[in-house]
């Protein structure tokens, strides 16, 4: 049975959904499957891991780890490859994700592929499947030459169900001392708690068809009644209106949530490119003949100023909020 | 001190894509080239940082075929970097050959204080190769990197995390800046700056030369389609509170997004 190891990322105490479904997607394709945990509260999430299919979860509970710096996780990280020699490693493409695991794959000598969206394991090797060019094509990506196939899934690609538990078994490591050269120094928050969006389930956009920055009020008054992150089209985000992390499209984020809103966004191609995978697209603007009716599942020609307060208060009522 | 800059050419944004008939990979006619664009942070940070220090001297250096790539070289040449690098390989090299080619030619020209780059290409999407050059070259790495400071032998940089919020960390130079976009503004390449960059020297190494062989290859792309074709939009009639609410029913039950 081939061993995938699963790097666990987590938050208040509680897995990361992304990370869940690596658990789950690894033990469905009959994986021995790893989890790796850091940080001093680390071993709260055992069990979680247990019943998402862990045989055995590797920690390393040093609150050297509680935020991410990149030397000191790649050298936790390469104490746990080097005891464990797994053929597979799965994370997210997430922040931590892609800082850490390139540097993983040139110090092993391991392949890597980013943002993936589906897998498939064949034996001793496993074949990825992601969007190129933010999403006008897909192809499949294959490793070869390689120590170990790292894999850095977007999340959101599969629903969550229940899977065999694992037996969870404990395994902890400790940090090896490390002259560092890289020193976090502050987090500065950011001022939305949402979800970000490339995490974030439902996504409410927004572009120049709002006229002005101020009218972004609108989309988040409907995105917290949805629950759902806001983002913005790349026109938005050069006049200055919103920061850069909020920008859809190929110079900005790639997303593909369940349910993606654009409002007032013409549909330039590049921003298509970064949301066309999401599940269901809704579209409302004032131009019937706005690139974005394209690719959108429902269409409202309209005002988007009589349009959106209603929508907002409409799903108020509907979800009991 | 020497400061490098890496850049890869990638489709234009407005680019269709199309594939060769057999689907092994991307159809190059009619494909516009560019600089990526997170390489033009990387090209401006760099003129910036020579600013603050006089006599230092900007590499650029890329991969790929010469007949195209040359063409992203002479652009950062003529915004204002002072010589070129151009590693001859194919088109499609993956992330570990091509930082392996980096590591292998900056060491050749005998080390850098700062490497730039863009933080990712557009066109795989990878975010690899800036963290495997700081390993080759056993050098920290910043990514995402949207402020940046640099005075004696170190570096303050601010880097942009998930939901909004960002880190700021401290590295010791030499060390490797993935530039993300709000680092700068990207200056455009003046006229003079083109004339001049027409007599800049670009040095060519092939990756036999450098050490890198078929061997590095680690991951390569098959099975190329385009995205499936969506059904027509159904688009909701009458007044805006009837659009509304079969808006919600849609979602609702037809779609099953809530």
């Amino acid at each position: 049975m081939p061993t995938t190891l699963v790097f666990v990322e987590h938050q208040d105490g509680q897995i990361k959904r992304s990370s869940q479904e690596l658990l789950q997607i690894a033990t469905q394709n009959n994986q021995k499957t790893l989890a790796v945990a850091f940080g001093s509260h680390a071993k709260s999430l055992a069990s979680a891991c247990a019943q998402n299919g862990a045989q055995e979860v590797h920690l390393v509970c040093d609150s050297k780890l509680d935020h991410y710096n990149s030397e000191l996780y790649l050298a936790a990280m390469s104490v746990i490859v080097e005891k464990t020699s797994p053929q597979f490693i799965l994370a997210s493409s997430s922040s931590v994700g892609r800082d850490l695991f390139p540097r993983l794959a040139a110090k092993t000598g391991a392949g890597i592929v980013s943002d993936a969206i589906a897998l498939t394991f064949e034996g001793s090797n496993l074949k990825a499947k992601k969007p190129l060019y933010a999403g006008k094509c897909f192809a499949t990506a294959e490793f070869k030459n390689c120590s170990s196939q790292i894999v850095l899934m977007r999340a959101n690609q599969i629903p969550l169900t229940t899977v065999a538990a694992g037996a969870g078994q404990l395994v902890e490591h400790s940090l090896p001392a490390t002259d560092l050269k890289t020193i976090v120094q502050e987090i500065v928050k950011g001022s939305s708690k949402k979800m970000d969006l490339t995490e974030a389930n439902i996504v409410i956009s927004g572009g120049r068809g709002l006229k002005e920055a101020s009218n972004f009020k609108l989309l988040h008054d409907l995105a917290d009644v949805l629950g759902a992150t806001v983002g913005a089209s790349r026109a938005v985000v050069d006049a200055g209106w919103v920061s850069h992390d909020m920008q859809v499209g190929q110079t900005g984020k790639t997303v593909a949530p369940t349910l993606y809103i654009a409002v007032g966004v013409s549909g330039a191609i590049q921003h298509l490119a970064g949301m066309s995978g999401s599940k269901v697209i809704v579209a409302i603007n004032n131009d019937a003949n706005a690139p974005i009716f394209q690719k959108a599942t429902y269409g409202i020609v309209g005002d988007l100023f009589e349009v959106l307060p209603k929508l907002t208060e409409e799903f108020r009522k509907v979800l009991g909020k | 001190m020497k400061i490098f800059v890496c850049l890869k050419q990638v489709p234009d944004t407005e680019a269709k894509i199309k594939f060769k008939p057999d689907g092994s990979g991307l159809d190059p006619s009619g494909i516009k080239w560019v600089m990526n664009p997170y390489d033009e942070f990387a090209v401006e940070e760099a003129i910036k940082f020579r600013e603050l220090n006089p006599g230092s001297q900007i590499f650029v250096i890329s991969v790929g075929p010469k007949e195209r790539v040359v063409e992203s070289i002479r652009t950062a040449l003529a915004m204002g970097a002072d010589e070129g690098l151009l590693v001859i390989g194919p088109d499609n090299l993956d992330a570990y050959s091509t930082a392996k080619a980096l590591a292998e030619a900056i060491k050749k020209e005998s080390g850098a204080q700062v490497i730039f780059t863009g933080k990712l290409s557009i066109d795989t999407n990878q975010a690899s190769v800036s963290q495997m050059l700081g390993e080759f070259l056993n050098i920290p790495h910043a990514t995402v990197v949207s402020k940046f400071q640099s005075s004696g032998d170190s570096a303050n940089v601010e880097r942009d995390i998930e939901g909004g919020a960002k880190e700021k960390i401290q590295l010791k130079t030499p060390c490797v800046i993935a530039a993300n976009k709000g680092l700068n503004l990207p200056r455009y390449a003046s006229l003079p700056g083109i004339m001049k960059a027409k007599k800049k020297i670009i040095k060519e190494y092939d990756l036999a030369a450098l050490g890198v062989s078929d061997l590095d290859r680690k991951v390569s792309y098959v099975q190329f389609t385009l995205p499936a074709e969506k059904p027509p939009v159904k688009l909701l009639q009458g007044d805006s509170s009837a659009q509304v609410s079969e808006l919600i029913h849609l979602l609702r039950d037809e779609a099953k997004a809530l």
